[in-house]
This record gives structure tokens, sequence and C-alpha cells, in this order.
């Protein structure tokens, strides 16, 4: 701790023309190393100290372009070829619709950039054992005073010239600034306990005081107005009704809307003798009634009726409809068969409606007809 | 009484600036008779490239001066005189504007009784868009044009003989009449002379378009005199690079505002894609005028932005003289794009469109070469010209 080395010599000036003269001084004398340190950026100091000019301007060129080439290059691929969407009638590559985004894009990465490079490499930042850190002048310097700092690893560097140099420009106050060898190359480890202790003692307040804060002092109940609304939903029990059920059975003797009661069920003979087909054999019913019968009924009866499936076999054939049985049959026995099926034909009452029905049977009646014509029929 | 320090001497400018003002006046003008006799319509359209270029170097000039006044700005006080003296140009506007006045019928639809009777939106415009209120308005903005300019000037010239500091002051209360009368005047001369050619056509960033290539046209005209000018000494001693670097980057702004003004328009109409705004800018893309949309947009905004882009060439004499006559050029440009497309559907490029814009660069010389024999370069009495000379950044 006592091995004290010599940093720099410094002198503190109370106006901005002192300082630059001092700079202009120094500069002359042939020192290199030395810096200036001021409470804010001074006009003419580049020329005094006469440095070379800065290249962090190529670094923002650089960051702008990139921006920039990078956002119209991403706005190209969402609206060209991620998620193409016509607007206005307008090309999916639209760039002038582009150039806004590219703008502020642009100016926004160049500055970021600019300001990012300039901590992390013109500034060097994250500093923490600058020898001049904490000492009053440095304290001087942030606040209403301006300082220089001669340097002792410069190669011209001598203690007492450069003292005598900087009282002769009529400093305000001239000190050398010491620092220990300890302090400067002491290591800042990452996985320091107390660092990490100070982490997570970090981690747990804050989470803490946002749980309280958002969950407690400023809590709202969430809005769920859509999916708690002030009625019954189906399948829910209420007190209201003696057997708790949201949902009411329907009253006796309900019936659907259109819903025709069929009174022959399994009763063929009786549909035979009282159903009376209420089509009239018209053209327009017989096409209907052939475009159903070719639809739901050819494919075992065969095109014509006569039995002879168009499925080849892999289903039993039906009997032919040509025969007397079926031609002696009133309306209402095939009307019957169609409802409700017969033996392995099963009911057609789901597939054809009822008047469908009756038109098939229509059909029927004139392709038998047809295969059993009566002389007076050819004249 | 000034206490101005500051030593001037006064020197005449040589003779040869004269003698080229005079030469380019004089073949500017034989140009545009040329062209008169030969194609009387094209040289009125022609004429009217003319004035608003006269314009905005004059009127742009004038409001530089006031800007001058009322932002307290020192850095460009020892150069005043140069924005004063561009100003005189005014004159040259009014000269410019008598032929046109004399041959309306030729150049604008709005005043064909027989076009009007069949145009219901033409006719729903008379009563802005009629000759006799055109007539007035003309005459209004070049009154009060005349008045600012002849009110402001003579007062900083007082100065300089007596050194009364009042005058600033007085001048700083003009300046922030001027500065409103400066944007009505300048946009409805846009509107009236350049938008009205086009009667069925609209757009309500029209004025600050012509506006902000008036303040570039301006400025690179006075760039270039001013940074001439002190290189040979004309100007008092002390200018540095201090000042070129604020005009430069006065150049640089003005240029991105011009571009961003200009952008506006174009996006706006080409997003909304209305027929009744669109069709000015699909007749200034097609039939050979793309080529000069294509010369605008490199010559205005690309060349003249990556050309000052950096720190060191906005305080180059070298670019930046280059640049004023660029950009005074484009500007020529930008109202040749604005205007001819309406004299013709097809692209009219030829020795026709030469005539004016040697004529007034002649006659702006010539003015500012006659105002320099009658009073100093610099406004040696004004209580801020050393501040101006001391100035740094």
């Amino acid at each position: 701790m006592d091995k004290k080395i010599l940093y720099s010599i410094t002198a503190l000036f109370d106006t901005p023309d002192g300082i630059i003269h001092a700079a202009e001084e120094v500069r002359r004398a042939g020192y290199k190393k030395y810096d200036v340190h001021t409470p804010y950026p001074m006009h003419g100091m580049n020329d005094a100290m006469d440095l070379k000019d800065s290249k962090l301007g190529f670094i923002t060129l650089a960051a702008g372009l990139l921006g920039g080439a990078g956002i119209f290059g991403f706005v190209t691929w969402v609206f060209v070829k991620d998620y193409p969407n016509v607007i206005g009638g307008k090309p999916y590559f639209s760039w002038p619709a582009f150039v806004p985004i590219t703008f502020e894009i642009t100016v926004l990465s160049a500055v970021l950039v600019t300001v990012g490079a300039l901590i992390a490499f013109f500034f060097k930042f994250p500093n923490n054992s600058h020898p001049l850190h904490d000492t009053l002048y440095m304290k001087s310097v942030s606040s209403d005073k301006f300082g220089i700092s001669i340097q002792a690893d410069d190669p011209m560097f001598d203690e007492e010239k450069a003292t005598a140099l900087l009282q002769t420009l009529h400093a305000q106050s001239v000190q050398p600034v010491y620092y220990d060898e300890e302090e400067l190359t002491r290591s800042w480890s990452t996985f320091d306990p107390k660092f990490l202790l100070l982490l997570a003692g970090v981690a747990i307040i804050v989470s803490g005081a946002t749980y309280v804060t958002m969950n407690i002092l400023l809590y709202l109940p969430p809005f769920d107005w859509m999916s708690n609304q002030n009625k019954f939903k189906p399948q829910s029990t209420t007190e209201q009704y003696s057997d708790l059920r949201m949902m009411r059975p329907s009253v006796e003797g309900t019936v659907a809307r259109g819903f025709m009661p069929y009174p022959y069920h399994g009763n063929p003979d009786a549909a035979g003798k009282n159903l009376v087909n209420p089509l009239p054999a018209s053209k327009g019913v017989i096409e209907i009634g052939r475009t159903k019968f070719l639809t739901f009924c050819s494919p075992c009866h065969g095109n014509f009726a006569r039995g002879d499936s168009r499925l080849r076999g892999q289903f039993p054939n039906p009997p032919t409809l040509h025969s007397d049985k079926v031609r002696n049959w009133p309306d209402g026995n095939i009307y019957h068969v169609i409802t409700e099926g017969q033996n392995i034909m099963p009911s057609y009452a789901s597939q054809i409606t009822r008047d469908e029905r009756w038109a098939i049977v229509h059909y029927v009646r004139t392709l038998q007809r047809a295969f059993n014509a009566k002389e007076s029929d050819q004249q | 009484m000034s206490t101005n320090p500051v030593t001037y001497q006064k020197k005449e400018l040589p003779g040869s600036v004269t003698s080229m003002a005079a030469t380019a006046t004089i073949a500017g003008l034989i140009l545009v008779l040329l062209t008169y006799w030969l194609d009387h319509s094209r040289g009125l359209f022609n004429n009217i490239i003319g004035l608003s270029v006269m314009a905005s170097v004059s009127v742009g000039a004038l409001f530089y001066v006031a800007l001058e006044y009322l932002s307290g700005a020192v850095w460009s006080t020892p150069f005043r005189r140069v924005m004063e003296f561009l100003a005189a140009s005014v004159f040259g506007v009014i000269l410019l504007a008598i032929p046109l006045y004399m041959n309306l019928h030729e150049v604008f639809l709005w005043t064909h009784v027989d076009a009007l009777a069949r145009d219901t939106v033409l006719l729903n415009k008379t009563p802005y868009l009629n000759v006799q209120f055109f007539f007035i308005r003309g005459a209004v903005f070049a009154g009060l044009w005349l008045m600012f300019y002849w009110v402001l000037t003579r007062n900083s010239r007082k100065q300089d003989a007596t050194g009364d500091q009042s005058l600033t002051r007085m001048n700083i209360r003009f300046s922030t009449a001027f500065m409103p009368i400066f944007a009505i005047t300048i946009t409805f001369f846009a509107i009236d002379w350049m938008m009205s050619l086009e009667p069925h056509w609209f757009s309500t960033i029209f004025g600050v378009y012509y506006f902000s290539g008036t303040v570039l046209a301006a400025l690179a005209v006075a760039t270039f005199i001013i940074v001439s000018l002190n290189e040979r000494g004309y100007l008092v001693a002390g200018l540095k690079k201090d000042h070129y670097y604020s005009l430069g980057t006065l150049l640089f702004v003005f240029t991105n505002f011009w571009a961003y003004i200009a952008f506006s328009q174009f996006m706006l109409i080409w997003y909304a894609n209305v027929p009744e705004e669109t069709f000015w800018f699909v007749s200034r893309w097609r039939n050979g005028w793309q080529y000069v949309s294509y010369a605008l947009i490199l010559g205005r905004f690309i060349v003249p932005y990556f050309v000052l882009l950096s720190q060191p060439s906005k305080m180059d004499v070298r670019k930046l003289k280059f640049m004023g006559i660029w950009i005074f050029v484009a500007h020529i440009l930008d109202i040749y794009w604005i205007v001819m497309p309406s004299f013709s559907r097809s692209l009219v490029l030829g020795w026709q469109e030469l005539g004016f814009p040697i004529l007034i660069t002649g006659l702006i010389g010539l003015i500012f070469v006659f105002k320099s024999k009658r009073e100093n370069l610099v406004p040696i009495a004004d209580p801020k010209l050393q501040r101006g000379i001391n100035f740094r950044l």
C-alpha cells in the first residue's frame, strides 16, 4: 500500500482560454502523453492539442448504412416472401412504402452504435481502476475547473520540468497524482461470492417489490366479461329447477320441424292399402324420380330395375322389379320398402325425402310399363 | 455610435465580373428572344422557369436576411450584405413577370372561358383562379417583397453611415412581420405560377416544396459568392472555416429537407393512388421525362448529400463553391421538371431551355455588381459584426 507510483502532474485552470493556452504550450513543449479534462466539450481543443480527426464518423456511417440496408432487406423479406399481402392493389415489393422505416432505422442504428462505440472503444468503459479516479483533480474538472494532466510515462517526462512548465502557465494549482500498483493490477472476478450475493439480493428485492406492487397494491381483476356473462349455459346446474338442470327437457309430444310421423312401421300391407301417391305422374316428377333412382337404387337394382346389379356380384342381387308380384303391388308397398327396407335392403328414409320417394315410385312404374307394354301402348 | 474596431477596406469588384455578367445577360437575352420568335409558347413556359428561379434567389435571400435578424445569429453577419445584394434581384422578378402577364392565355388553361364551361372542376376553382385576382395577387406579392427589401436593406445601409444600433432592433421588428408574409407569399406564388399550370392537380405540400428549393437555391448562390469573395479578400478579414462549416451544414440540412419534402409529396400521392393526383407524377414518369426525374433525384439529393456528408467537406472551399453552382443548377432543373411537362407530354430539352438560366445568372450578377459599387460588402457598423468575425463553433 505504501508503494505509491507517480502517474501524472495535473494542473487546474479557471477559464477555457487558460486551458486552451495550456494545451497549446504543453504540445509545443513536445509532450505526447497528456490529456485535458473539461466539464463540457470545448471547441478549438482539437486544434490546441493537434488531435487527428476522430474515426467515430466512419463507425456512424457504417452503422447507418448497415442498419438501413438491413431493415430494407427485412421489410422486403416480410412483404415479399414471408407474408405477402396485396395492399392497395400495389405490388408486393412497393419500395416507396419501405423508405420511411428505412430512414428511421438508419438514424436509430447510427445513433445507438455511435454512442455504444464511443463508450466501449473510445472511452474504454468499463474502466474501474484509472489512477485519476477518486482524486481532487477529477472532482474539480467534473464541476467547474479545466484540467490538464501530463503523464509520467511520456518519454520526455521530468517531474520538476513538467511542474515548472505548468506553473509558468499560471495554473491555479499543480498537483502530482499517485497510484498503487496493487490497485491497478487488482482483478475483478465475476464469481466473487460477495458480487453473487449482491445480485441475488437485488433479484429477491426487485421480484418481491414487483410482486407486491403488481399483484397486491395495484391488483385489478382480470378482464373476463366475455366468458363470465350473466346468463345460464348449457350443461350447467341451477338452483332454479328442482332437477338442478339448466337445460330443460322438451314438452312431451314435441316433434322436430318438418317431422311427419309414419304410422305403418313394420306393416307393409296397411301401407299398401292406405297410402296413395300424392304426386302427379308428370314429366318433371318422373325426371326427379329417374335421377334419384339412378343415384340410390340402380347400384343394386340395375339401371332398368331388372335386378342386374351394377356391382358385378360384390353384393347379393335383388330380384327384378318387373315381376308380377311387384307390378301388382300398390304404390304404398313400394313406398314402404324404400322407407323401411326389406330383407337385406336398408332403409333409405334418411337419404331420400318423402316426395323423392314418391317420385321414385312413379319412375319404377314407368319402367315397369315400358318393359311390359300393352298392345295399346304400342299403337 | 459604433465602437466596432473592425477594419474594412472597400475593394471594387474586378471589371471582369461586370463584363462576364453583361455578356451572360446579352447572350441570354438573345437566346430568349430567339426562343420567343421561333416557338412563342415554349418561350413563355421557359419564362416561368426563369421567373421562379429568380424569385427563389431573391426572395430566398431576403428570407435569410430576415432570419438572421430574427434568430439573432452572429456568424452570418459579416456576409449579410451578399444576401442583401442577392435580394435586390427582386426587381428582376418583376421584369420577368411582364411578358407572362401579357400572355396568360397562352400558358394557363384556367384562363380559357370555353374550357371552364365544359369543366365543373375548373369552374369551381374560378373564385381563386381568375385573371383579375391573379393580377391582384401578383401585384400584392411584388409590392410586399419590394417593401420589405427596401426597408430591411435601407436600414442596414443607413447603419453603415450612422452606426445607429437601434436600426438593428427596428429590422428585427420588420423581420418578424416579414416571416409570415414570406411564408404565405412564397406558397401562393408557387401555387399561382407552377401548380396552376395543371389546374386540376393539387398538392397541399407544394408550397413547402417550392420553399425548400427556394432557400436551398438562394443559399447555394450566396455560398458560392461568399466563398469566392472571401478567398480574394473582398470581405472583412478573419472569416474562418467555422463560417464555412456553418454554410456547408445549412446547405446539407436544406438538401435533406428538400429530399424529405419531395419524397413526402411523392409518397402520399403514390400511396393514396387517386387518379386526380397521380397523373401529375405519371406524366413525369414517361415519354422521356423519367430521365429528368432520375437526374433530379441524383442531382438534387444524392450527389449533394454524399459530397457534403463528411465534416471536412463542409468546410472545403473547393467543394463549397462547386456545390453552390451545382445546387443552383439542380434548382433550375427542379423548376424545369415542374413546369415543362405541362408544355409537352414528351421530353423537350434544347438550347431554348438555356436562354433563361443564362439570362437570370447574368441579371443576378449585374445587379450584384451594381449594388456592390454603391455599398460596402460588409455591414461595417452592425453591432453583431465583431462577434460574427470571432464566431467559433
